[in-house]
């Protein structure tokens, strides 16, 4: 399976082109072959799944295939960086979920782009964040995830601020690097912990099982936590700082400010799931020696999913909302890998998470690039300038209609079998934890539902022109996604990925399905009753839980307790401080030697008056008391 | 003291004499050279001493060595040299005389500082 | 005639040709065919000495000569080379070439400033390729005294100020270095001043005691140490763009390569007895350096005290004495050389364009100047430890090889040192989102003009090797790590 590097050499060859071309080529012509390069990869990674696949040995077990690696750089003996790529269920199904929606994207970013100063700068970066994502989930070890996972971060980066001109998308692109930075800062400590204890990086030999391997660490503690809690901690805060968990969420609702494909492609359906990957690639890891981080990473994620979901509730920027919703989403797939075990029945969870990372990847970029058509009709983000869109956009709206119904877990929509699967999971591993997502289920059907009526019910608001349907390249994403995500959920997703690679059968708890799909059910007519005409309920609710209302869309000020941070401690108490210090101590020293030197030299100079009568009386004097010396001593 | 006197009065100078006389001669130039404020006083001084350590070279060949003439040939030397270095100084002076218009040491600061 | 003698013999022969010429063109035309003639040269000594290690040759030293010079003190000519010295040639040789061309319109005086530049890259070249204390220091000297005339007349800003604070700290620290010298040089006992012979010897502890700071600061002066770094905001602020990539690039990284050949390798002992005082002033550099770059407004200064950060890092990771993390500081200095001087040189054309340096008074340059703006970034990513470009590779390699020291002390200090990683990427962030993005400040700006020929010569050159570096570090990671091997064994002793 050597083609499979074709997969990565192909977007960074389309990048390192499209990069060194810039603006010479007319703009389609880059256009075109990034998509070009992008649809060869996707049929590439299509057929790299079918291969892997339907290549399971006899017991039905999918091995690891390693079909290609190179050393690229050597620390140690033991420890050295590879540079390769890993064939197993989860980076199969990865290699799927990237490539197609980075497809969808390229094919709607013809249409959504055209007029844009700067396209070619565009497919370059697209091309650079295809590469480092599927190099990322393709990693054969932990280091090289580490690299690719830093390539994303500024692929990322750049496309935020694509628009550098306006300042909103510099600084949202700057959040968003530093604050993933930042997280990633812990992701290398946890990294330098867990390697120097296992001498190792590679995947294959963590995930082993092998005691061995972590026989060092077993014993090793700090501050009475074992190690390996430590590490994996560590490790989870980098992913949590790429999946946006609280804290560390807030710049993925800044990083809307990005092109709205962009949004749809890396903080909606890819880069955003990287930490959820991580998670998933080292569950052995954590399962066997870490399982109190795993618990951990479980109340994370339900916890970020429950305030993510409310603050979804009050958004009124529609890209905002599904941003928020992306977060809380993420939040599910990160309970179920924490309540997860190792293992046929025990692993439901871990399948599950993988399953609505898949199913998720695909509404939600529908919703995004739905959400796309709908900005590029009304040149708008915010909901108030929207509504009674239905008529005039049609295919925008049904397309619309099927996502949004995935996501609230209504049947036969794919979103319900994935969320479905994590809830009769997180049942399993405590009712509390489980009612806790039941109700966000519900809270998620109610917010999507709300933005729903919002942009295409409701009072039709007077445009400058009429909103018109998008182009032919926008619409074929839309249906194709929309396609994808109603039959996406018949999968037999067990038989793929489980975390021990054997098959598991999928069974339906019919009790959680029937529970869930009557609180979504609840949930849209409670979105339609309050939004679909224009009612005063809102309203009143907004005055009654004012204050709840106020905090919500001020997103909880968590914004501004980072501003506070950053701005008031780090800037004005460490750096500044810091600064004057360097000036007006140090180097004040160094130039308080230079001062010292010359005020001695200045009261020295006396002696060397250049007056010779001086000197001779000088001469004189000593003459004289030598000889005195000489005579009387 | 009485041999000095007896000495004197008999015509024969004795050595202590001269070398008093050159002793003064040299501290005198001395202190001139010193205290004075002029170029012509310093170079007058700085004569006065070479004049002094003459007379010793004469007077030291006589008395104790009057079958040698070293110390005359370097009497001679002495004033030579001293005619030279009066004449370079001279020059320098009234150089100095042509440029600031005075002849004393302390206003030459031109090149301190 | 020794093949290393002709990297010193070339600068000289082109202060010979530059002295007969006439005009501007025929200026830069030595200066270029003479860089051009390093940088080849350099390219063929890599290629020799990868030749000769895959051989089978293991000595420490490879071409090496010795000549007597001057019998009654023992002091040698000798020169030599291993892995390290071979990189540190290639980036001397890149840095020198683009450096000319990043002063291609140098005025006034050409053909004075070419002049001063040969004579400081003789010093340069000569250091490296030396193993003799003596002549090392003599080249240092040679490289250090032209600096003050370079900054001091072709400088900007406060430019005496500068280069006599510059000249000033960095003799400072070469007295403290000569005193130490002279010391390692009797208290071993050895007949030269050859390293290779002191190293054979042991000096006595009581004389390491204080042979080894006194050596370990004179470097350390020129490679930044807290809180011996003032003269590098001032210096780099004042100096001409060649003159700073010259000095960030290598010439700050005669500290690192002196600390480690002469301080680490000569006195081990000591060396493992008092690292523990450096590796705390070296930690505070990095995170020091970094926090005060943050509020910077001026480019050269944020470059100077990210420069501060960088350093430290080197000199960090040179004590954490174990092969990985030297290997990480090697490749740190390479690093570090190729992205500061890209860094100044980019600084010194946009400072050619918009006659200011305060990111208060630009904005929105990426529009107007797209090449050196792309350039930019790409020399902040570098900075900011973006795989596949070179600063990634070296802080990895010092990270990792800082973790494998087990105790409680040097974790915490490469946590710390780690931690630099985050406030780098907010520095660089701010800047370029400062400069380069959002609107154009100054209608004057409009109006400017793209990087010409020979600045996209100098920058695209620096790039390459930048990329190059990053994204296949393994053959030149290799070369160091078994040149290093020595070194290391030697402090193990």
């Amino acid at each position: 399976m050597q083609y499979t590097s074709l997969i990565l050499i192909l977007p960074l060859l389309s990048f390192i082109i499209l990069g060194l071309v810039d603006s010479k080529w007319e703009p389609k012509v880059a256009g075109t072959i990034g998509t070009a390069v992008l649809g060869i990869v996707t049929l590439l990674s299509y057929y790299t799944a079918w291969m892997y696949f339907s290549s399971a040995d006899i017991s039905g077990v999918y091995q690891r295939i390693i079909p290609f690696q190179l050393e690229w750089l050597r620390f140690t003996e033991h420890l050295h960086i590879e540079l390769g790529i890993l064939l197993d269920p989860i980076s199969v199904l990865m290699l799927v979920v990237i490539s197609t929606v980075s497809m969808m994207v390229h094919i709607y970013s013809l249409g959504y782009m055209k007029s844009e100063k700067g396209f070619e700068r565009y497919y370059a970066f697209l091309s650079l964040f295809t590469f480092s994502m599927l190099g990322l989930v393709v990693a054969t070890n932990i280091f090289q995830m580490y690299i690719f996972w830093e390539l994303v971060g500024v692929s990322s980066y750049l496309l935020i601020g694509f628009y550098y001109t306006k300042p909103e998308a510099v600084a949202a692109s700057k959040k968003a690097f530093i604050v993933t930075r930042f997280a990633d800062l812990f992701f290398l400590i946890g990294i330098l912990f867990l390697s120097f204890y296992t001498k190792t990086f590679d995947f294959g030999i963590l995930t082993s099982g092998d005691a061995t391997v972590f026989a060092s660490a077993a014993g090793a503690s700090f501050m009475g936590i074992s190690l390996m809690n430590w590490a994996m901690a560590l490790i989870f805060i980098g992913g949590a700082g790429k999946s946006a968990m609280f804290p560390l969420h807030i710049w993925l609702p800044d990083a809307m400010e990005g092109p709205t494909p962009v949004s749809a492609l890396i903080h909606a359906a890819t880069m955003v799931v990287a930490g959820v990957y991580l998670v998933a690639r080292l569950f052995p890891v954590y399962d066997l020696y870490a399982p109190d981080v795993l618990h951990g990473i479980a109340y994370v994620g339900a916890f970020t999913s429950l305030f993510a979901a409310v603050i979804a509730c009050v958004q009124t920027d529609i890209k905002r909302v599904l941003a928020f919703s992306t977060i809380s989403q993420i939040g599910f797939m990160m309970v179920g890998l924490g309540v997860s075990g190792m293992g046929g029945h025990h692993g439901l969870g871990y399948m599950a998470s993988m399953f609505h990372l898949f199913t998720h990847a695909m509404f939600k970029a529908l919703l995004f690039l739905g959400a796309g058509s709908i900005i590029h009709a009304v040149h708008s983000n915010e909901m108030n300038n929207m509504g009674g869109l239905r008529k005039y956009m049609p295919v925008t709206h049904i397309t619309f209609l099927i996502a949004c119904l995935s996501i609230a877990g209504i049947p036969p929509f794919s979103g319900f079998f994935s969320k479905d699967e994590i809830l009769s999971a997180t049942f399993e591993f405590s009712p509390y934890l489980g009612a806790t997502m039941s109700l966000i289920a519900g809270l998620t059907a109610f917010y999507m539902f709300r933005l729903y009526y919002g942009i295409f019910w409701g009072k039709e608001n007077k445009q400058h022109h009429t909103p018109h349907e998008s182009p032919f390249s926008m619409l074929l994403p839309l249906v194709f996604l929309a396609v994808v995500t109603l039959f996406v959920g018949f999968i037999p997703f067990g038989e793929f990925v489980t975390n021990d690679g054997a098959p598991y059968e999928i069974h339906l708890n019919r009790t959680v399905a029937v529970i869930s799909v009557v609180i979504a059910v609840v949930s849209i007519l409670l979105a339609t009753v309050m939004y679909r005409k224009e009612s005063t309920i809102p309203a009143k609710l907004g005055t009654t839980f004012a204050g709840l209302h106020k905090a919500a869309s001020h997103r909880f000020y968590i914004d501004e307790v980072y501003m506070f941070i950053t701005k008031k401690i780090i800037f004005k108490n460490i750096s500044t401080p810091i600064a004057w210090f360097d000036r007006h101590v140090i180097d004040a020293t160094m130039n308080g030697f230079a001062e010292v030197t010359q005020w001695t030299s200045v009261r020295i100079k006396g002696f060397q008056s250049g007056r010779v009568q001086q000197y001779a009386y000088v001469i004189l004097l000593g003459a004289i008391m030598i000889a005195a010396l000489v005579i009387f001593v | 003291m009485g041999d000095l006197f007896t000495n004197f009065f008999s015509g024969i100078i004795p050595m202590e004499a001269y070398i008093a006389v050159s002793l003064v001669m040299f501290f005198s130039g001395i202190y001139g050279f010193i205290s004075r404020k002029s170029l012509l006083m310093i170079l007058i001084s700085i004569e006065l001493i070479l004049n002094s350590i003459d007379i010793n070279f004469a007077v030291f060949n006589r008395y104790l060595y009057p079958e040698q003439m070293e110390g005359f040939f370097f009497a001679l030397f002495t004033i030579a040299i001293s005619a030279c270095e009066t004449a370079v100084a001279i020059a320098i002076v009234i150089n100095i005389y042509r440029n600031l218009n005075n002849v004393e040491v302390d206003s030459l600061n031109q090149l301190k500082e | 005639m020794n093949f290393l003698s002709i990297f010193v013999l070339v600068p000289l022969l082109m202060m010979i040709a530059l002295f007969f010429a006439k005009n501007r063109g025929q200026i830069n035309f030595i200066a270029a065919t003479g860089a051009t003639i390093l940088l080849i040269l350099s390219g063929i000594l890599t290629y020799l000495y990868l030749t000769e290690r895959a051989a089978g040759n293991m000595a420490e030293m490879l071409f090496t000569a010795d000549t007597v010079w001057y019998a009654p003190f023992n002091i040698h000519y000798s020169v030599g080379v291993d892995g390290v010295s071979v990189a540190m040639l290639a980036l001397t040789s890149i840095i020198v070439f683009t450096g000319v061309f990043a002063s291609w319109r140098i005025d006034p005086l050409p053909k004075e400033f070419f002049l001063w530049y040969c004579l400081l890259s003789i010093g340069v070249y000569g250091f490296f390729i030396s193993i003799d204390l003596f002549t090392m220091f003599m080249y240092y000297e040679i490289a250090l005294i032209p600096m003050y005339l370079l900054i001091g007349i072709w400088g900007t800003g406060k430019k005496e100020y500068a280069a006599m604070k510059l000249t000033l700290m960095l003799m400072g620290g070469s007295a403290l270095l000569l005193g130490g010298i002279l010391g390692i040089y009797y208290f071993s006992g050895a007949e030269s001043m050859n390293i290779l012979d002191i190293a054979q010897k042991t000096i006595p502890l009581s004389a390491q005691y204080y042979l080894f700071p006194l050596t370990f600061m004179g470097f350390g002066v020129l490679g930044a140490l807290f809180p011996f770094h003032t003269w590098s905001p001032d210096g780099h602020a004042s100096a001409p763009t060649a003159v700073s990539m010259l000095h960030a690039g290598v010439l700050m990284k005669l500290g690192g390569y002196g600390a480690f050949r002469v301080a680490m390798y000569l006195m081990p002992e000591a060396a493992h007895e008092m690292a523990w005082i450096f590796l705390i002033l070296t930690g505070i550099s990095v995170i020091y350096g970094a926090f005060s770059a943050v509020v910077q407004t001026d480019l050269k200064y944020i470059n100077a005290y990210s420069s501060v950060s960088h350093c430290g890092l080197v000199l960090f990771a040179i004590l954490m004495m174990n092969e990985t993390a030297m290997t990480g500081a090697v490749l740190q200095m390479l690093s570090h050389g190729l992205m500061t001087a890209l860094f100044f040189a980019l600084i010194g054309m946009i400072y050619g364009r918009t006659h200011t340096r305060l990111i208060t008074q630009m904005g929105g340059l990426m529009k107007v100047l797209p090449f050196l703006g792309v350039s930019y970034v790409i020399a902040g990513l570098a900075s900011l430890g973006l795989p596949g470009l070179s600063g990634f590779v070296a802080e990895m390699t010092i990270f990792v090889g800082s973790f494998q020291e087990t105790d409680m002390f040097h974790r915490v200090l490469t946590i710390v040192a780690a931690s630099s990683i985050v406030i780098t990427a907010v520095y660089i962030l701010r800047v370029v989102g400062k400069i380069l993005y959002g609107k154009i400040q100054d209608p004057h700006h409009e109006e400017l003009t793209d990087a010409t020929w020979w600045e996209r010569i100098s920058v695209v050159t620096l790039i390459i090797a930048i990329v190059a570096l990053g994204s296949l570090p393994l053959w030149i990671s290799n070369m160091i790590h078994d040149s290093l091997i020595p070194v290391v064994n030697n402090l193990m002793r």
